[in-house]
């Protein structure tokens, strides 16, 4: 009975904030078509910058082909190495292709020649993917060159594997089909973390909670009455979401919305508690805030949300396992993109019931009435 | 000058005198650095695969186990049949399934050619493209030590150079990106919330009618958050460089002083949003939503700006981090010096000086 007036009180100074209701509305509006604008690490008109010592026809050829892979874009020709270094230290290309002298002879000639790509890979992703495009169009070049001397039937070369790949759940290769779903799942952390994180330690600041303190209220039915508002903000804002990423992104999860919020239900409770708990642990405001920002962050880049978990060393994937981001942005991924059912999810759901028992249980004990 | 250094003073020991809070502005840029710089890398390694060997034959068998070998993939199960492809996915339990079809050496023998069937979750679109050229290339090598050697190859061998930072590890992205976000976050947030709560609280007052003139009030309430960016700046370097084996290539100067005017550019930050904010939870969340966000999302620390569409590339040239964050990255890893830096230091201390106009001329050093 008493946590009715408690969740009256919370939800009135929720609204009655200047700030709150707005951040609470604008925010995802504004995140959702903001960031998967900017979070996509497609690769595309990587700058390139060429030192042709050859200039045969070979050559040329080979130049065209990249130029029509789509690709690449043609920044610069450099009479030498060195310049096209510099050319790459000034940031106006991304990599060189440095084709050597001789290059179309000993093609025809002996049939094995070679090119250097050196590609700027101070970002290890454009680095990485696009000296691979390069290596993939050089070797599509190599092998009609090979067509031409040897006409041979396709495929009846000597001992020759084909491999034919196929591409499911994201056959156009979208970069949004995989961030929107889980940046859903960092909207909520950041709605749904911060704010109980601050809501605690600014009643300790302004001194309201000792009179909540003073009050037979129970450790537990306090600590409900803070998390209960923000499990119905952060199903709310949820479901923003689900409607933005429909009208904007025509991303329809193929699997079912019951899951979807089932999951959602679950990982508002652990994140809440945890921002509970934080603010149960600080004195100010300004040491909630860091230490959330810190865990936020943590969470955040080591979830397999920015990059694959499966390329983190070991000790590093031990991490994902105690980091309810990583078992969410999971399920989103698989029941949005690959249809996936409660039933395919069962480990991460118990996974994120462990995470909302242990967070909500510490928040609960954690909560001090005398000080 | 002898009441401004007691008054710096005075901000420090309210700084000195609250350990926890000191203890994460200097513990937290530290452990951030370490941990994303050792535990992040962009490189597609350990990549699970789940093998439907319809063939059973010596071929294929020989080419799972170079798989298996190889440091990109992890053989993790073996199908029976087609049917299990679907489930597996579901559940994440794999990324790629490589089909062999029956009798995948006889053809490969008699017709010369033979056909492998790789099924990528294409979920994430950069990871698959590279797994499935790994894949390949595993495929090639094997079609390639099985060919009788009268057959003349023809292929050119590209011979790949990563600049700059050849194991592709994210600690070269990670070390500016961070120093570029806890500057501001020490700075700017620091400052502007120091300045509120004196307001909050009432004890601006006091302050204001100090004999100190206001300007002094607030440069000491900046002094000790400048000192605090220095250490700060100074740690996260040598744990980039002992710990985390990313050198500074270039110019170790040029780096200094790019950072010191993007410490002053933060703070004038800081003392705009106080002049803003009236409260320090406004302050937080406008120098947090405002402020932190834009500089994770388009600074080009987690993500190329060129990849992005022409408007946020505009918007991001108003986001100083972009600046710092490029400069360091020239001078740090690149190798470059003074000359190559002068653009972002040019922007870097336009943008401070209208910083500390807008805000000296929103100041109020009356109480309302």
């Amino acid at each position: 009975m008493i946590l009715r007036y408690l969740l009256e009180k919370e939800f009135k100074q929720i609204f009655r904030n200047r700030f709150l209701p707005r951040i609470i509305f604008a925010f995802p509006c504004v995140a959702l078509l903001v960031f998967p604008l900017a979070a996509n690490f497609e690769v595309r008109d990587i700058r390139l910058c060429l030192v042709d010592h050859d200039r045969s026809h070979a050559s040329s050829r080979l130049v065209r082909k990249i130029a029509a892979s789509g690709y690449f874009k043609l920044s610069r020709q450099a009479p030498d190495h060195r310049s096209a270094l510099s050319s790459v230290e000034s940031d106006e290309s991304d990599m060189v292709l440095q084709i050597p002298p001789g290059f179309g002879r000993d093609l025809v000639g002996t049939g094995t020649s070679r090119v250097t790509i050196s590609a700027n890979s101070v970002d290890g992703v454009k680095g990485g993917i696009g000296s691979a495009y390069l290596s993939g169009v050089v070797a599509g070049f190599a092998d009609e060159i090979r067509q031409e001397i040897h006409p041979e039937p396709a495929g009846a070369g000597p001992g020759r594997i084909e491999t034919v790949p196929r591409l499911r759940f994201n056959p156009h290769l979208r970069y949004e089909s995989m961030m929107v779903p889980a940046l859903m799942v960092m909207l909520l952390t950041m709605i749904c973390g911060f704010l109980p994180a601050l809501n605690i330690v600014s009643e300790k600041e302004k001194g309201t909670i000792e009179q909540i303190n003073v009050t037979p209220v129970g450790k537990s039915t306090f600590i409900l009455s803070k998390l209960l508002p923000y499990w119905l903000i952060g199903l709310l804002v949820m479901s923003i979401g689900l409607v933005i990423a429909r009208l904007v992104y025509g991303l329809v999860p193929l699997g079912s919305l019951g899951t979807i919020y089932l999951f959602a239900c679950l990982y508002i409770l652990a994140i809440s508690g945890f921002g509970l708990a934080i603010s149960n642990h600080s004195n100010t405001m300004q040491q909630a805030m860091f230490v959330m920002f810190f865990f936020v962050m943590v969470f955040n880049l080591m979830s397999g949300l920015f990059t694959p978990v499966s390329s983190m060393p070991e000790w590093a994937q031990a991490t994902t396992r105690i980091n309810p981001l990583s078992y969410f942005i999971e399920a989103m991924r698989c029941v949005y993109l690959k249809g996936s059912g409660f039933r395919d999810l069962q480990p991460q759901f118990l996974a994120l019931c462990a995470c909302a028992l242990v967070m909500n249980g510490w928040a609960v004990l954690s909560y001090r009435k005398t000080t | 000058m002898e009441r401004f250094l007691s008054f710096a003073k005075k901000e420090l020991l309210h700084i000195l005198r609250d350990k926890r809070t000191m203890l994460l502005l200097l513990g937290m840029p530290i452990a951030q650095i370490v941990l994303f710089g050792f535990a992040i890398s962009t490189e597609v390694g350990n990549t699970k695969v789940a093998i439907l060997d319809l063939a059973r034959d010596e071929a294929s068998r020989r080419i799972e186990r170079d798989l298996d070998a190889s440091r990109y993939f992890e053989v993790v199960a073996h199908l029976e049949d087609a049917a299990e492809v679907e489930p597996l996915f579901r559940r994440g339990k794999a990324s790629l399934v490589v089909v062999f079809q029956d009798g995948f050496r006889e053809s490969l023998l008699r017709d010369g050619s033979a056909e492998i069937q790789l099924i990528a979750d294409a979920t994430d679109p950069n990871t698959a493209t590279v797994f499935l050229q790994y894949a390949t290339s595993v495929a090639t090598a094997y079609a390639r030590e099985n060919q009788p050697p009268a057959a003349a190859p023809v292929g050119i061998v590209p011979q790949v150079r990563l600049l700059y930072n050849p194991q592709l590890k994210g600690a070269y992205n990670f070390v500016p990106g961070v120093l570029g976000m806890m500057m501001l976050l020490v700075c700017a947030m620091m400052t502007s919330i120091s300045i509120v709560r004196e307001r909050e609280t009432g004890t601006m007052e006091v302050l204001l009618v100090s004999p100190v003139r206001p300007i002094f009030v607030i440069l000491a309430k900046m002094a000790p958050y400048f000192l605090l960016s220095c250490v700060n700046l100074a740690t996260v370097l040598l744990v980039s460089v002992f710990v985390l084996d990313v050198p500074v290539a270039g110019s170790l100067p040029a780096l200094v002083l790019v950072s010191f005017v993007y410490i002053l550019l933060a703070l004038a930050l800081g003392l705009l949003i106080s002049t803003i904010a009236a409260t320090q939870v406004a302050a937080m969340l406008v120098s947090g939503m405002a402020f932190m966000l834009p500089v994770i999302l388009l600074s080009g620390m987690m993500f190329p700006v060129e990849s992005m569409p022409a408007a946020l590339q505009w918007i991001s040239n108003a986001i100083p981090a972009r600046w710092y964050i490029a400069a360091v990255k020239d001078v740090m890893i690149k190798g470059l010096g003074f000359q190559s830096v002068a653009k972002e230091l040019a922007i870097l201390s336009g943008m401070t000086v209208f910083f500390v106009a807008v805000a000296l001329k929103n100041f109020k050093t009356r109480l309302e």
